[in-house]
């Protein structure tokens, strides 16, 4: 602490130490949070439903989502990603996962939100397994902190099917 | 700055720099806002450092009174003792 080089050298290592340890209370901090988020969505029309040239089932729907993720947001929150997933089992695959929507949720005053719109990207199965498919829509969300850690978590809507026949 | 100054300083330091850290997690977490905590411990970090890094006349108040080298040589220079020379080798080896 002799010199003006030590002291601005000692002052900043023991600043940025500190800093590490604001930001490691602010991320464990957000284990006080138990969010408790509601989710709806509501299938409103089959657009069109057929094979593909090569074989593959290709689904257009429309989508009314309606969700409440106010209170995930907490003070260590930059944003939330969502998305939409249809999931179903196949006799090749246990698990399928199709994402039909996502958004980015930048803050808490737009985490309360219902869309309208028909799916984002394309609902297409890995083989020709749709017809009259029993399939869950879960949306998964993956909060994003300032500092820390990152929580994932979703909410498991089942009882949607898709009609028997192309159309 | 002396002996006491340089104490002084970075006791100073650390105890500026904890309270503005305490200062700032605490009001940022009230207020539920994380930008809030980092303004007030850059805040904390600026002034901390203004008091503490220059040399300001406070460090300075207990000077180091040497000495004149005409009364130093009226004693005897501490003489290294005889035992020390070979222990050091024999640690060496």
């Amino acid at each position: 602490m002799h010199s003006f080089g030590y002291r601005a050298n000692a002052l900043l290592t023991f600043a940025i130490t500190i800093l590490a340890l604001m930001c490691g209370i602010a991320s464990f901090s957000d284990n006080f949070n138990s969010p408790s988020p509601t989710a709806q969505v509501q299938v409103l029309n089959i657009n069109w439903f057929q094979k593909k040239p090569d074989g593959d089932d290709e689904v257009s729907l429309t989508l009314n989502v309606s969700a409440n993720l106010e209170s995930l947001f907490t003070w260590n929150t930059k944003q939330v990603f969502v998305f939409l997933a249809a999931e179903y089992e196949t006799p090749k695959n246990s698990m399928n996962q199709v994402s039909l929507w996502d958004g980015i949720i930048s803050s808490k005053e737009h985490s309360k939100f219902r869309i309208h719109t028909t799916n984002k990207y394309r609902f297409v199965d890995q083989g020709s397994n749709l017809r009259g498919k029993d399939f869950n829509l879960t949306l998964h969300w993956h909060v994003m902190p300032k500092t820390g850690k990152m929580f994932v978590d979703n909410i498991v809507m089942s009882g949607f099917r898709l009609p028997k026949a192309y159309r | 700055m002396d002996w006491q100054g340089q104490k002084l300083a970075e006791q100073l330091m650390q105890l500026m720099l904890v309270l503005f850290a305490a200062v700032g997690f605490i009001t940022g977490y009230v207020l539920g806002s994380f930008q809030t905590m980092l303004l007030i411990y850059a805040a904390g970090v600026v002034l901390t450092s203004l008091i503490t890094i220059p040399n300001w006349p406070c460090f300075n108040r207990h000077p180091l009174n040497w000495l004149e080298p005409s009364v130093a040589e009226k004693y005897p220079k501490p003489q290294p003792s005889a035992n020390s020379g070979p222990k050091k080798k024999a640690s060496k080896k």
